[in-house]
């Protein structure tokens, strides 16, 4: 599911940010742009010092996917994990964003009376709670299993918001259990396996949530990540390859791909 | 209007090959792209003679001022650009300029004749970065080597060929002599600049997946001015000049320099709208009177750039 972008991109004003654990929550006016589909995604860039940061960087935006969209306001969650996200992460009221989306497909619904099992982690989780959300308006059920490196990280699930109330697992076992996400979805889907996955996170429990669903012949949908230019198809940087041959961009035949096919999400 | 090699065209600013697709696009921004279409004409990305998936990744790394991008000219192969890339291609606003790459002179003919065919096409854009299967040398690094390409490809089509030059080369100057003197009918330039980027972590292994990519951005610009005005001071064929173009005084420069069409690829990446933009920005200069009708303009306008308005 798509839903088209105004072409170019946009200056809009930052209206607020606060941190949520390990996290940066940063909220923009998007008042000229359309509603945006859960897990579909927006290229952002600030309007001043864009650029000159570590190592004269960031210099290309970058891709986050909403976290939430309402009435002209939009919300990113983001780790400082690098430039792009440091610089995103001085924003104050005030500041201004150029703003580029809504981009890529986002998750499509359950068919055939199927649940929704949400599986996540760290800075996976927005296009979770954007899909949560739509999910409980709609009235289709869903579960939301969340994993995090520890307590601090796990305050994140908080953005989850309404819909899904939450079961969570730490690696080191501070919050909830203490194991992987997968662990979660392993009893969540002995116990029901009618269900589609809806899963986002880092590379490697994106693989591990494919895995299992492949093994168990669950239908799952990955929001998947990749280092992008420009986030339109006009720069070929963002590929992953495809079971039946081939690459695909992850930017605009994504970044919701039907795990069926891929026969492993790479791990950078 | 401006004419380019008997092409008329509404403003100077087209997009450089494979940075733009617009079959993409359209679908992310739908009719609206149309409407405000950045580009006064089309290039097309890099088509080759059979289907080609391109490097494996990762195809990026973000370099200061720029990117490094190793893609390795995925394309559909000839047969697939004429049967699906080329109605939709040929549905544009614009002209369309096809840009293709062979590893042998026969592949290239094959591919300039093919083209020659299609009336959608208004011209043909030569990708001479491409090593030369008996020395290993690109051929667009080497003006003998050019040379003999263009020869072989010129009778083949009326339509007017543009040799799209290296600047990985020790003379970029004597390549587009080369070119001109065996009947090209433009050079543009520049193409990336080979870079690498090593793997974060330690040790020599390259990031990205192709080993070595092309460097473009604001990184290279004032290259690309180098290379425009010394190609501009050899031949007399219309030059499209690009690298690292943002603003509309970069293209203004790159004019002054000697282009008479300016290519924005990079900040397309950064501004979907970007070639429209620049423009509008290169007009509003244009109508000022900024641009230089002195003849040593290049000269004035290279060190105007070095050394002032980017070292403030």
């Amino acid at each position: 599911m798509r839903v088209q972008a105004p072409f170019g991109r946009r200056r809009v004003a930052v209206t607020g940010s606060d941190d949520v654990g390990a996290y940066r929550v940063l909220h923009a006016a998007d008042l000229d742009g359309p509603a945006p589909w859960p897990g579909q995604f927006y290229m952002l860039a600030t309007v001043q010092r864009w650029g000159a940061g570590a190592d004269e960087r960031p210099y290309v935006p970058r891709a986050l996917s909403f976290l939430g969209a309402a009435e002209g306001q939009l919300s990113f969650m983001f780790e400082d994990v690098g430039p792009g996200t440091r610089r995103l992460g001085e924003l104050r009221a005030g500041d201004e964003l150029w703003l580029t989306g809504p981009l890529g497909n986002g998750f499509e619904a359950p068919q055939d009376g199927r649940r929704a099992i949400l599986a996540g982690g760290g800075v996976g989780i927005p296009p979770l709670a954007a899909w949560a959300s739509a999910l409980n308006a709609r009235g289709v059920v869903s579960a939301a299993l969340l994993g995090f490196r520890d307590a601090h990280h796990a305050e994140g699930a908080r953005l989850m918001g309404a819909g899904a109330s939450a079961e969570i697992a730490t690696d080191d076992g501070s919050v909830g259990r203490r194991g992987l996400v997968t662990t979660l979805l392993e009893s969540e889907l002995q116990r029901d396996a009618h269900a589609v996955v809806y899963a986002c996170g880092p590379p490697a429990m994106l693989e591990a949530v494919r895995a299992l669903c492949a093994a168990r012949g669950v239908p799952a949908q990955l929001a998947l990540e990749a280092g992008m230019a420009c986030g339109f198809g006009a720069c070929f940087g963002c590929v992953v390859a495809v079971s039946d041959g081939g690459y695909v961009r992850v930017c605009v035949d994504g970044p919701v791909l039907d795990a069926g096919r891929l026969e492993a999400v790479p791990s950078h | 209007m401006i004419d380019f090699c008997a092409i008329t065209l509404a403003h100077p600013i087209i997009n450089g090959s494979g940075t733009f697709d617009v079959i993409a696009a359209r679908r992310v921004f739908g009719d609206a792209l149309l409407q405000a279409f950045p580009f006064s004409a089309f290039v097309s990305k890099t088509i080759t003679l059979r289907p080609r998936e391109g490097n494996p990744p990762p195809r990026l790394w973000e370099a200061q001022a720029g990117l490094i991008n190793s893609i390795g000219l995925p394309n559909r192969g000839l047969h697939g650009y004429l049967e699906h890339d080329l109605p939709q291609l040929a549905a544009l606003p614009v002209p369309l300029i096809t840009n293709v790459m062979g590893s042998t002179a026969s592949e290239v003919a094959r591919l300039v004749e093919a083209l020659d065919e299609r009336e959608e096409v208004a011209a043909i854009e030569l990708n001479v970065s491409c090593p030369n299967v008996r020395t290993g040398l690109d051929v667009g690094a080497d003006p003998r080597s050019l040379g003999t390409l263009v020869r072989a490809v010129r009778p083949l089509t009326r339509k007017p060929l543009i040799v799209k030059l290296t600047p990985n080369t020790a003379d970029v100057a004597a390549v587009a002599l080369a070119a001109e003197a065996e009947g090209a009918d433009a050079v543009s330039l520049i193409n990336t600049l080979r870079a690498t980027a090593l793997a974060p972590g330690g040790g020599a292994r390259p990031w990205l997946g192709g080993g070595t990519g092309g460097l473009s951005g604001p990184a290279i610009r004032t290259i690309a001015l180098a290379q425009v005005a010394a190609v501009a001071r050899g031949v007399r064929i219309p030059i499209v000049g690009m690298g690292g173009v943002t603003r509309g005084e970069h293209a203004l420069d790159l004019m002054a320099a000697g282009a008479t069409l300016v290519a924005v690829g990079t900040e397309s990446f950064r501004d979907p709208a970007a070639g429209g933009r620049i423009a509008e920005e290169l007009k509003s200069l244009q109508i000022a009177g900024t641009h230089s009708t002195n003849v040593n303009a290049s000269q004035a306008q290279v060190e105007v750039d070095v050394n002032s308005a980017d070292l403030r």
